[in-house]
Formats: structure tokens, sequence, C-alpha cells
């Protein structure tokens, strides 16, 4: 029996240094990638980056193009998939527990949880840049959406998934009718959950690269006009990062690091958010 | 399966009609309950009187919740369960399929087990329900929230939060904010699902004291485990027993002398 025992301790000593030990690595890499990024990138943070556009070679310039650029589309892609995540989100939860249409539905959000933006982007072209003949923002916002949505989708889901049935009943035993009880309680009780969904779904879309090759592909002037192509930070980021200029380098280093802590910014508002309404 | 189990109707119980009983409020006549295939309900008639509040006891799952949701259709939320026979509400069939549901609940409220304030301001808790119903002018809204406050006897405790959240109450306080809200939108009869079953006795005290003031204005069902419950509380008791209804009676007849041997075992603790 003793012999067991320690064979028992034993083990248990290898595989917890073992899980310590995957975590120290993941943690590290986390580490090293932001250590990278602050390393190379905060040189070249300066009021030029956020003020000025996107210039030749030789001349300073900036990110603003792109910075707006980025907001503009994540808008249009946020303006877009909110409505449809939460409306479908909604659905599965409130009406579709046990419906065909419902199993389906979330078989294929499912799906599109982990498409490859690339496909999404290429589907988009085909769609929306071929028909038209040029490549424009809307295009650009219209993929993302499609990236953006499925988390939403998701999250309301699972968020009105932890409304008690018991506070529906009450809702309902006052004679409310099924569209209050949704609005007015079931949302009301899991706002921050469902919020921490459309943060997330902006951090994702924000850093997209692939789906806006093929759809915004990329502008080197400022423009505000969303029928038109238009830059994005991930798209200058690609564009200079392969630039054998310097001073473009150094910018795609300072617009990672931006791109970079604006998403971990927005993930740790929505962790912090959905641990304030689990605690509810 | 279940359809083998009919032929159990050997002794219906007649409720014995006290002298002082009022009219009927609400009556369930060769009442049936299905979830799904299971039949959870057999042939069981009943009568709420007006004014008075009746108890419903028996084991788990002998049926007393299921009947009590029945009451306001409740069950209607999840597919899947159905009523048959005839619950009439001063006469009119409320188990008809063109019945308008929400009024339904407005005329016949309800209290759960565990207390359910919305997640919003105590004071919206209760305005909520009313807008349901009626458009008041701010005042005439205070004043409203204020009665019913105080109809369950939690105004002194909250006066002067009114605009705190309502899940911030202790248990006791939120399940009398429930009362309340119930209140609010004057209802005729009101159902109590186990609404002590979660508190403490001081905050159960308090509920059944409630209970006992609000008789006389509403017709009151209560469904308990708890027999001293029940005894201190109602005027009525059902005793259910594997869905049937085994006893009608005034609570002291049930308790002191009941004519069941079933009754009898169970009030005297003998199993359940």
């Amino acid at each position: 029996m003793a012999a067991l025992y320690s064979g028992r301790k034993r083990r248990n000593v290898i595989w917890t240094g073992l899980a310590y030990a995957a975590t120290v690595l993941g943690l590290s890499m986390l580490a090293i990638i932001l250590g990278t990024l602050l390393w190379k990138g905060f040189g070249g943070l300066s009021l030029d980056v956020f003020t000025k556009n996107q210039a030749p070679p030789g001349v300073v310039g900036g990110l603003l193009n792109a910075i707006v650029g980025s907001v503009i589309q994540t808008f249009i892609g946020l303006a877009i998939g909110a409505p449809l995540g939460i409306l479908a989100g909604t659905y599965l939860a409130e009406y579709g527990q046990n419906a065909r249409l419902a199993y389906v539905v979330r078989f294929i959000n499912d799906i599109l949880l982990s498409a490859p933006s690339i496909v999404v982007g290429l589907f988009i072209y085909e769609l929306l840049v071929v028909p038209v003949g040029n490549f424009s923002a809307l295009a650009g916002g219209v993929a993302l959406a499609i990236l953006g949505a499925p988390i939403m989708v998701r999250t309301t889901e699972d968020m009105l998934n932890l409304v008690p049935n018991t506070l529906r009943e009450a809702a309902s035993a006052l004679g409310m009718p099924r569209s209050l009880v949704i609005r007015h309680i079931a949302y009301k009780a899991v706002r921050s959950g469902i919020i921490t969904g459309v943060l997330l779904a902006i951090a994702r879309m924000t850093g997209e690269t692939a789906p806006l090759i093929f759809t915004a592909l990329g502008n080197s002037l400022f423009t505000l006009d969303p029928r038109g192509p238009m830059s994005s930070l991930p798209l200058i980021i690609y564009e200079f990062a392969r630039s054998p200029y310097a001073e473009q380098q150094k910018l795609a280093w300072t617009g990672a690091l931006i791109l970079t802590f604006s998403v971990l910014a927005l993930s740790i508002g929505a962790r912090a958010l959905s641990a304030s309404t689990q605690q509810k | 399966m279940s359809n083998s189990q009919v032929g159990n109707d050997v002794n219906a119980p007649t409720p014995a009609k006290a002298p002082n009983a009022s009219k009927d409020k609400v009556v369930a006549r060769a009442l049936n309950f299905y979830y799904g295939q299971n039949r959870a309900l057999k042939e069981v008639n009943l009568n709420l009187y007006e004014g008075q509040v009746t108890a419903f006891i028996g084991p788990s799952g002998c049926g007393k919740s299921t009947l009590l949701r029945v009451l306001n259709r409740m069950y209607d939320l999840y597919p899947g369960q159905r009523a048959e026979g005839e619950v009439l509400l001063d006469g009119e069939n409320i188990l008809s399929k063109n019945l308008d549901l929400n009024l339904l609940r407005s005329r016949v409220g309800m209290v759960f087990q565990k207390p359910t304030p919305f997640p919003m301001t105590i004071y919206d808790n209760i305005a909520f329900g009313i807008r349901l119903y009626e458009k008041l002018p701010k005042s005439e809204m205070n004043d409203r929230v204020e009665s019913a406050l105080k109809r369950s006897a939690l105004w002194g405790e909250v006066k002067d939060k009114l605009q705190a959240n309502g899940l911030s109450l202790s248990g006791g306080q939120q399940q009398r904010l429930c009362i309340a809200r119930t209140v609010a939108i004057k209802p005729e009869v009101i159902l109590f699902d186990e609404p002590c079953s979660a508190l403490d006795p001081i905050s159960t005290a308090k509920i059944e004291e409630l209970i006992d003031e609000l008789s006389g204005d509403y017709t009151i069902a209560i469904v308990t485990h708890n027999m001293q419950q029940a005894a201190r509380v109602s005027h009525y008791t059902v005793f259910m027993y594997l869905g049937e209804m085994v006893e009608f009676n005034e609570t002291d007849k049930v308790f002191t002398s009941p004519r069941d041997k079933r009754t009898q075992d169970y009030v005297t603790g003998r199993f359940g």
C-alpha cells in the first residue's frame, strides 16, 4: 500500500510540474510578443502617428488614415453584425430551445465561429466587390460583420441561458407579454454579459487582416467615403512590414503596438464586465 | 404506461362546506394534468373560497405545485405540458384556448419559492407591473408603490432607498418585495408556491403574518411542505398524494380528524 501511495505521489509531482511548465511556456510567449512590440514599437510612438497620414518613404508620416479606416470599418461591421448577432442569439435562447431551425442555426454558427477569415473575405469579394466593380470599405465592413456576428450570437445565447427560468416565470406571472419579459427582464439581467460579447466581437474585427485584403484593399490616402477603398491598421501593418524602408518598418511596429494594446484593453474590459455579471 | 393508473378513482373527496365559507372563487372540476405522457394530476376537484386561505400539502412530487401552476396557466410557458378538465374563475373557464393569458395573470398573481426580484430598482420592481395595465401620473404612481410596500410590510425598511437595486435586499425582504409587486397590480387571487422554504424563521413569520392580513381581501392558495405552516395560515387544507386530491376540508379537521388513512399518516408524520 505504501508503494502504491508513493507511486501516486510521484506521478502527482510529475504531472503538476508539467502543468506548471505548460503555463509558463504559454505565458512567456505572450510576454515575449508584448515585450517585442513595446521594444520595437514604443520608440515610434509620437503625436505624428495619430495626426499625420501615411506618407511616401523619406517623408515623415503617420497612421491617421489607417486608424480612422479601422474605426470606420469596425463600426460598419458592428452596425450590421451586432443587431444580427444579438437577435439571433435571442432567438436561440428564448424561442428556439428545441426547434429544428435553432439546431441548424447553432450548428452553422459554430462553423462560422471558426471559419477561416480569408474565405469570408473571398466570399464578400465575389458578392460585393466583383458586381460593384471596385473595392470598398463597405465590403470590408460586411466581411467583418460576418466574422463578428457569430461571437455575439454565441455570447448572447449563453448569457440569456444564464437567466434563471424562475425570473421569466415571475415576470410572466405578472401578465407580462413575452417580448417585454425578454427586453426588460432578461436583457437587463445579463446586460453586461451581452456587452462583453460585443466587445469581444469588436476586438476580433479590429484585428482581422485577411478579409480586408480582398474587400477594402487599403488606401494610402485619407478617406471617409465607405464606397471606396480604405486603409486600416492591419492592412498598413501588412504593407509596411514588407517595405524595405526602415521608417515604414518602424511605423508597422508602432501600428502593431497600437492595435494589440487596443484589442488587449477591449478584452480586459470584457473580462471585467463579465466578472461583474457573474457576481450578481 | 401512465394510462394503466387511471382506474384509481376510488373515493374522490367531497369538500365539506363550512358554515362560514363564502362563495366559490376558483373551482376545478375533473382536472387532469400531463407532463408529456406523465399524468401528474388525476381527476382533481377543488374549490377555493373567496377571501379564504387554502393550503396544499403533501409529499414531494404529489402534484401540489402542479395544481397551483394550473390556476394561472403558468404551465403554458412550457410546451408538452397540458391540462384537461375545467377550472372556473368566477364561473369562466380559464383552460379555454382563446383566453387572454396576460389578463388572467393580472387577476391571478403568483409568488414563488425563491425570491425573484427583477434586476432593477425597488421602486421599478413594483411600478413595472403597474405600468403594464395603467398609465398613471408620477404622483399617483408613487402612492401606488407606497401602498403596495406598506401592504407587504416592507415600507419602513425601504422607504429611504427606493432607488436601490432590488437585489440588494435580504432574502426575506426580497420575498416581501415580490409580494408587494404582486399585490400592486390588484389581483383577485394570489398563489404562493412554498414562499418561505428559502427563508429564515423570522422572515417566515413575517410572510405568514402577511398572508393572514391579505386574506379577506384576496383569495389565497399556498403550497407548503411545512404542516405547521399550513395549520397556522390556512382556513382550508388540501392533502394531495400521487396526483390525487385525497382530502379537502377545513384545516382544523384535516389535522385533528382526517377522514382518510393516508392523510392521517401524513399529518402525524408517519411518511413524507
